[in-house]
């Protein structure tokens, strides 16, 4: 079916207006906003990634994956090691092995080795695991959370086991996160649109047809694990190099909550989902952690509630899966598209109606 | 039929999702009285059971019990009312022993004493259970665990027994078996509603039947008539 | 210490396996029942350990006696499971198994943080009378901490009048009926809401005499200890057979038995790994044989 030459143009006037806005927003933001708003920018963009990527095998496969912050784990301690400067490995990291010690890489490589550590994990793990099906992967995938925190607290000549882990030098900016964001949404909704992303929701609705047209379904589940591995990995190592300083308690239980929670409130599946998954979750729970300290309504005083964001992601969750249970979109996506073909559409029906009394549907 | 019906269903309606079932079947079931629903597969039998239990509710329509209006109440509502289905497919629980299934079909009860005279009762009907008390239904063989679903049935002591193809994968020895059972609970006056592929056998039991086709009703009379004329079933159910 | 490998060291195994595995089996009951009933992973499992853990201590501050405070403790641990059923659960029955898994993690941190907002997120110490705490020494280098007696002696009583219950009463039987075949005991007249109901307040009251002897070994109680049971307890079901009471009983003495040689036998180098390797048999076990090692379920495998 073409499309009008006029439909184009909206379409790509649309697109265009988009970029400016979004290219306006990143200028204003490096050059005009406040730390507290460049902080809180970052981060959005890393959860996004790590929302984007869980979804990109979640949402597209239907399977559960409780273990990728897992990878983050890998990509943020990859990286960090690989950019620690020698002199600060010597306190540090005192007994990390000959090549590591000896050695120090810029970031992007960096970064990039952390991806890939994180996807070859998860391509050695996703064999065995992905075979399996329901909540057993959910809680096979689990197992290897608790396993990675296990060996990070432990393997102390890499990790400095519980305790901090400092001196990341501090290359993630607004510009690196954006662009590695972008890509990240990039891929995912290609994979989704390409013959890949067909064959893996095939699969997911409906495993036993697809296998009869010859998809093998854990061959393409393995795929969309190790991509999304490798940009949960990439998330990690933006995170740490943000941070600069972190222990495996970050790697754990309260980060997968918070991150199934945005992924749950934008939809299953849904690349733009994500983004208002993540904008809403962020912006709620960054409303509520300031009110933890206490605060007033008239003469009344609350005050300390600390866990008071967590409980709002607990309730949101609870209340989502209750009434909600496909999150805001579903796995559809707001298209820009959608805009021009809405307005045709109502103009067209709007025609209809002068011309013709309406038909009424018969019963299917 | 004597007395006023004991079960009725008035115009039901019944779907699956966006698939209808049942198209405003209506029929009745009279004190003591033996009927037969009869029909090809997919004709909406299971469906009519479904209903009747609870287990699917009426897109509209009526099912009354003792001039009650019952749908839209809960399964296990409907069975303490003393309305019990045995289930297709001789669904015993096959963890649990031959008596555990037993004294379980006596659960609506409550009575220990009724209890206790119920499962003489259906051991002396199906007396090859006796043996078998301890074993676990799963270990029972296709017949054993079809008798084991119908005497726990009886455990209810049921106003109305509702026998969803109960010769279903049987053998002929096993299903003369079970035909003499129920043809025994008929005599001793108990109300039933039978799905049934086996049509001759069906109608030797029964005192009427109805025949169902893609949800309607298409034929109803007394299982005598039905039997004077096999050619009127055999156009109906296809063989 | 023992010299490993003697017979004394052996028997030491033993006395600390079985104190152990009866925590785990107590605390893996309650979650098998309520998988049995709904197929829900009940994360929130621990986090109800951990609740039973802060109204003991209440009572005990209350200036209650002990062996109120235990009752107490297990009343108001069966009390929450009822409760999470009913607003938390009941509404989502018939959901995805998913579904229901992350409905239970919401309900985990709802009320690991609540417990956070009200007794702070600080360790309190848990003061046990002596007759929990005391040590003795039977002869050689052996080592009889009380606490392994009670609980063993506790998951002794505790589920023989559980095997009872589910065998001997109409309840008990219906429970396990509406377990294998939930249409089929709705026909019977068995309640699946009343079913499910029961089975969360067993479990809860099971977990929350659990977490007594756990307490009395760790010394103190805080809001995000049921963390780590309700993994353990898991781990437990799955080696046993999801689903099953036998199941877990027998995985939860499993497990602390593997544990307990796990810490007995690895070189203090790698001894820290004993949990990575406890998860990772979890792992194998889901491959290789998901029904468990008794389990009647069989995990699809696509």
């Amino acid at each position: 079916m073409g499309t009008s030459p006029i439909r184009r143009g909206w379409r790509w006037g649309l697109r265009g207006v988009a970029l400016l806005l979004l290219a306006g927003i990143y200028l204003a933001l490096e050059r005009g906003g406040s730390a507290y708003l460049q902080r809180l920018a970052v981060l959005f963009l890393i959860n996004l990634m790590l929302v984007v990527s869980l979804n990109l095998f979640t949402g597209f496969t239907g399977v559960f994956s409780l273990g990728h912050v897992g990878f983050m784990a890998l990509g943020a301690y990859t990286s960090a090691i690989l950019t620690l400067p020698i002199a600060m490995k010597k306190v540090n990291l005192p007994d990390l092995p000959a090549p590591l010690a000896s050695t120090t890489l810029p970031f992007l490589p960096a970064l990039i080795l952390g991806g890939f550590t994180a996807a070859a994990v998860a391509l050695l793990i996703g064999i065995p695991i992905l075979r399996l099906s329901g909540h057993f992967v959910a809680v096979a995938t689990l197992g290897f959370l608790i396993i990675t925190r296990v060996v990070l607290i432990n393997a102390e000549a890499f990790t400095r086991g519980t305790r901090t882990f400092t001196g990341v030098p501090p290359f993630t900016t607004l510009g690196w996160a954006a662009l590695w964001a972008l890509l990240n949404l990039y891929i995912a909704w290609r994979l989704k649109h390409s013959s890949l992303g067909l064959q893996v929701r095939a699969a997911r609705d409906d495993p036993w047809g697809a296998r009869g047209v010859g998809v093998s379904i854990a061959r393409v589940r393995l795929i969309a694990f190790g991509i999304s591995a490798f940009f949960t990995g990439i998330a990690g190592g933006l995170w740490a190099h943000f941070l600069t300083a972190f222990s495996p308690n970050a790697f754990y239980f309260s980060k997968t909550f918070e991150i199934i929670v945005m992924m749950i409130v934008g939809g299953m599946g849904s690349v733009t989902g994500s983004v208002l998954g993540t904008l809403l979750v962020m912006a709620s729970t960054e409303l509520l952690r300031n009110m933890e300290p206490g605060f007033a309504i008239g003469s009344f005083t609350f005050g300390p509630l600390y866990g008071l964001s967590q409980i709002g992601l607990a309730v949101l969750l609870i209340l989502l899966i209750t009434f909600r249970r496909q999150g805001l979109l579903g796995d559809q996506e707001l298209r820009l598209e959608a805009i021009p073909e809405r307005v045709e559409r109502w103009l067209a029906q709007r025609k209809v109606v002068l011309e013709s009394p309406r038909v009424r549907k018969a019963d299917p | 039929m004597d007395g006023p019906p004991v079960l009725e269903l008035r115009n039901v309606e019944a779907a699956y999702g966006a698939i209808r079932a049942l198209h405003g079947l209506s029929l009745s079931l009279g004190p003591g009285e033996v009927v037969a629903l009869l029909g090809p597969n997919g004709a909406g039998k299971t469906t009519t059971l479904r209903v009747i239990s609870g287990l699917l509710r009426p897109v509209r329509g009526q099912v009354l019990y003792r001039g009650r209006e019952i749908s839209g109440r809960p399964p296990a509502l409907i069975a303490r009312m003393g309305i019990i289905q045995c289930p297709e497919g001789r669904q015993v629980f096959k963890n649990l022993t031959v008596r555990e299934n037993l004294i379980l079909g006596g659960y609506r009860l409550g009575d220990p004493d009724r209890e206790r005279r119920n499962l003489e009762r259906v051991l002396t009907l199906f007396p090859m259970l006796k043996e078998r008390l301890r074993q676990p239904a799963g270990l029972l063989s296709g017949g054993q665990q079809q008798m084991l679903a119908i005497a726990r049935a009886l455990m209810a002591d049921p106003e109305i027994l509702l026998l969803d193809e109960p010769s279903l994968g049987l053998a002929p020895r096993v299903v003369e078996e079970v035909f003499e059972a129920l043809a025994q609970l008929k005599a001793q006056g108990l109300t039933m509603l039978i799905v049934e592929q086996n049509a001759e056998k069906a109608l030797e039991l029964a005192d009427r039947a109805y025949v169902l086709e893609a949800g309607r009703m298409v034929l109803a009379d007394t299982a005598s008539r039905l039997r004077e004329n096999p050619d009127l079933i055999r156009i109906y159910l296809g063989r | 210490m023992h010299a490993a490998g003697s017979l004394e060291f052996w028997i030491q195994q033993l006395i600390n396996a079985l104190g152990l595995g009866s925590q785990y089996a107590l605390m893996a009951v309650g979650l098998a029942m309520v998988f049995a009933v709904m197929r829900l992973i009940n994360f929130a499992h621990g986090t109800v350990m951990m609740a039973s853990a802060y109204i003991g201590l209440l009572l005990l501050q209350a200036g209650m006696p002990f062996p109120l405070v235990a009752l107490g403790a297990i009343a108001g641990a069966a009390a929450l499971g009822v409760l999470m059923e009913r607003i938390a659960y009941r509404p989502v029955r018939g959901a995805s198994d998913v579904a229901l898994l992350l409905n239970s993690f919401a309900v985990a941190v709802l009320l690991e943080n609540l417990a956070i907002m009200l007794f702070s997120p600080r360790s309190r110490p848990f003061p046990m009378p002596a007759l929990l705490t005391r040590v003795f020494h039977p002869g050689g280098n052996l080592f009889l901490p009380s606490i392994h007696l009670w609980a063993f002696g506790g998951a002794l009583l505790a589920l023989s009048g559980l095997a009872l219950f589910v065998t001997r009463t109409r309840l008990g039987l219906a429970m396990r009926a509406a377990a294998e075949n939930p249409v089929a005991a709705q026909l019977l007249g068995i309640e699946i809401g009343k079913v499910t109901v029961l089975a969360f307040a067993i479990g809860s009251a099971m977990a929350g005499l659990a977490v007594l002897f756990w307490t009395a070994h760790v010394g103190t109680i805080n809001p995000g200890m049921g963390f780590e049971p309700v993994l353990k307890a898991f781990v437990a079901c799955v080696i046993g057979g999801f689903g099953t009471i036998q199941g877990a009983v027998l995985g939860g003495y499993l497990l602390g038995a593997l544990e307990i040689v796990l810490q007995g036998l690895l070189p203090s180098g790698i001894v820290g790994y004993r949990d990575a390797m406890v998860y990772g048999i979890l792992i194998l076990i889901l491959l290789v044989r998901p029904g468990g090692i008794l389990g009647y379920l069989e995990a699809e495998r696509v």
